[in-house]
C-alpha cells in the first residue's frame, strides 16, 4: 500500500501540490487526471523520486520511504516515462538486462532469461536484438515497461502512457495494465483522456492548478 | 636513394620521439578531459569557475607560450620545479590537450536527454553506472568527430617540443637539411607526418564506424 499525506511541493515560489492526500491499495489502479498545468507528472515525479517534495510523508506499506534518497535496495517505484527514455545506445534485451545486472547483480544468465520471458510476454519476444531506433512507438513503450518491471517494483507508474499512440494500440497498452493488474501489480496512471481514466481506474485523483 | 638510407634512421628516431608525445599526450589528457568536463557541469559552483579559468588560459594563449613556460618559466618562478626537456613536454601537452577535449566532452555531455539520467535514476543506477554505461557511450558517439581533428591537431603540434630542444622528427629533418644542404629530408619528413595523419584519421573512421550501429 502506498499512502501520500500532506504532500506539497513548489518550485520556487509556485506551489504545484499542496497537501496531496493519496492512498492505493496493493493490486488496484489508480488514474490522475486533470487539465494541462494541474501537476500530474509533477506529483508522479515526486512518487518515483525524480523531485524532492518539500513537506509531507510518502509511506510504503505502513513504513516511511524517501523515494528521492531511495538507496536501499529494495525495488519499490518503477516507471514509464511519457518519452520511454530508452537507452538508444543498447539493444532492447540490453535495456532490459542493465539494471538487473547492475544494481540487483544478478548473473548474466539469470538476468537473460528473465529479460527474454518479460519482453515475451510483452510481444516483444523476436525484438530482443534491435535497437530503439528500429522499433515503433507502441514497441519502444512495451520494452520501456519491460525494462521497468525487470526490477519488480511493487508499484508501476505511467505518465501519459496513451498520449503518442493510435487507437489501436491504447487498446494494446489498456490490455498490458489490466494484466498486470491480474498480477496483483499496483499502478498509477496519469493521463489526460478521460475515458481510458474510466475504463481501467479503481480509483482517480483529479488535480487542477493552483491559482497562485 | 643512398642519402636517403642513410638519414632514415635518424629520422624514425625522430618519429619515435613524436609518436611517444603523441601517444603519451592521448593517455593522459583524454580521461582528464573527461573528468574535468563531468566537474565543469557538476554542482559545485567553485569547482565550475576554477575549472572554467583554467580551461579559458589554455585555450586562450598559444602551446607553444605553455610549452615555454613550463621548460624556461617554472625554475624561473623559484618554485623548485626543474622539469627535464621530455617531461615538460609532455605536462605542457596534457595541460594544454585536457583543457580541448574537457570542453568537447562538456559539449557532448550536455547533449544528452536529461530522460537518460531521469531513466538511470528510477532505475537505481548509481552516478558511476549511470555515467559508465549511459552516459560515456552516448558521449562517445558525439565527441569522436571533434575528438578526431584534435587527434590529427595533436600529430603536428607535437613538432612544438622543437623549440625547447627535444630531438623530435621535425627537428631530425631540420638537423639533416643543414647539415647536407638538400630539401631532400624535409621532404621526407613532411611524407612521415602525412603518413601518421593518414593512419590516425582511417584509425578514427573506423572507431567512428564502431558507433554507428545505434542512432
Ligand atoms: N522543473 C520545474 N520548474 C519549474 N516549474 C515547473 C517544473 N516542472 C513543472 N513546473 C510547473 O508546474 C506546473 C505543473 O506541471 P506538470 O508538468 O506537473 O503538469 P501536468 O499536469 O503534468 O500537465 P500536462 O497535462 O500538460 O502534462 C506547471 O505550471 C509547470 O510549469
Ligand atoms: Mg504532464
Amino acid at each position: 500500500m502506498l499512502e501520500l499525506q500532506q504532500i506539497t511541493k513548489k518550485f520556487g515560489e509556485r506551489t504545484i501540490l499542496d497537501h496531496v492526500d493519496l492512498t492505493i491499495e496493493d493490486g488496484k489502479i489508480l488514474c490522475i487526471v486533470g487539465q494541462s498545468g494541474g501537476g500530474k507528472t509533477t506529483l508522479l515525479r515526486c512518487i518515483s523520486g525524480l523531485e524532492q517534495i518539500d513537506s509531507g510523508k510518502i509511506l510504503v506499506n505502513g513504513k516511511e520511504f524517501d523515494p528521492y534518497v531511495n538507496s536501499n535496495n529494495e525495488a519499490v517505484i518503477g516507471v514509464v516515462f511519457q518519452e520511454y527514455n530508452l537507452f538508444p545506445h543498447l539493444t532492447v534485451l540490453e535495456n532490459v538486462m542493465l539494471a538487473p545486472q547492475m544494481v540487483l547483480k544478478k548473473d548474466k544468465e539469470t538476468a537473460t532469461r528473465e529479460a527474454n520471458e518479460l519482453l515475451k510476454k510483452l510481444a516483444l519476444g523476436d525484438k530482443g536484438n534491435l535497437y530503439p531506433w528500429q522499433l515503433s512507438g507502441g514497441q519502444k513503450q512495451r520494452v520501456a515497461i519491460a525494462r521497468a518491471l525487470a526490477m519488480k517494483p511493487q508499484i508501476l507508474c505511467y505518465d501519459e502512457p496513451t498520449s503518442a499512440l493510435d487507437p489501436g494500440l491504447r487498446d494494446t497498452v489498456k490490455e498490458i495494465i489490466l494484466d498486470l493488474k491480474k498480477e496483483k501489480m499496483t499502478q498509477i496512471i496519469v493521463t489526460h483522456d478521460i475515458e481510458f481514466a474510466k475504463e481501467i481506474a479503481d480509483d482517480i485523483l483529479k488535480v487542477k492548478p493552483l491559482s497562485n | 636513394m643512398d642519402y636517403i638510407l642513410e638519414i632514415m634512421p635518424s629520422l624514425f628516431s625522430g618519429m619515435g620521439v613524436t609518436l611517444s608525445i603523441f601517444f603519451w599526450t592521448l593517455v593522459g589528457s583524454l580521461p582528464l578531459g573527461l573528468i574535468v568536463a563531468l566537474g565543469m557541469i557538476s554542482p559545485f559552483k567553485i569547482l565550475q569557475k576554477i575549472l572554467g579559468i583554467y580551461v579559458w588560459l589554455m585555450r586562450g594563449t598559444p602551446l607553444l607560450l605553455q610549452l615555454i613556460f613550463v621548460f624556461y618559466g617554472l625554475p624561473l618562478l623559484g618554485t623548485g620545479i626543474v622539469l627535464p626537456r621530455y617531461e615538460a613536454a609532455l605536462v605542457a601537452f596534457i595541460l594544454n590537450y585536457t583543457a580541448y577535449f574537457a570542453e568537447i566532452f562538456r559539449g557532448g555531455l550536455q547533449s544528452i536527454d536529461k530522460g537518460q539520467y531521469e531513466s538511470a535514476k528510477v532505475l537505481r543506477l548509481n552516478y558511476w553506472q549511470t555515467i559508465r554505461k549511459i552516459i560515456a557511450p552516448q558521449v562517445m558517439k558525439i565527441v569522436i568527430p571533434s575528438i578526431g581533428n584534435e587527434v590529427i591537431n595533436l600529430v603536428k603540434d607535437s613538432s612544438l617540443v622543437y623549440v625547447i630542444g627535444l630531438g623530435d622528427l621535425l627537428r631530425a629533418g631540420n638537423v639533416a637539411t643543414s647539415r647536407d644542404v638538400t630539401l631532400v629530408p624535409l621532404i621526407l619528413v613532411s611524407l612521415m607526418y602525412l603518413l601518421m595523419t593518414a593512419f590516425f584519421t582511417y584509425v578514427l573512421k573506423k572507431i567512428e564506424q564502431h558507433y554507428s550501429y545505434w542512432k
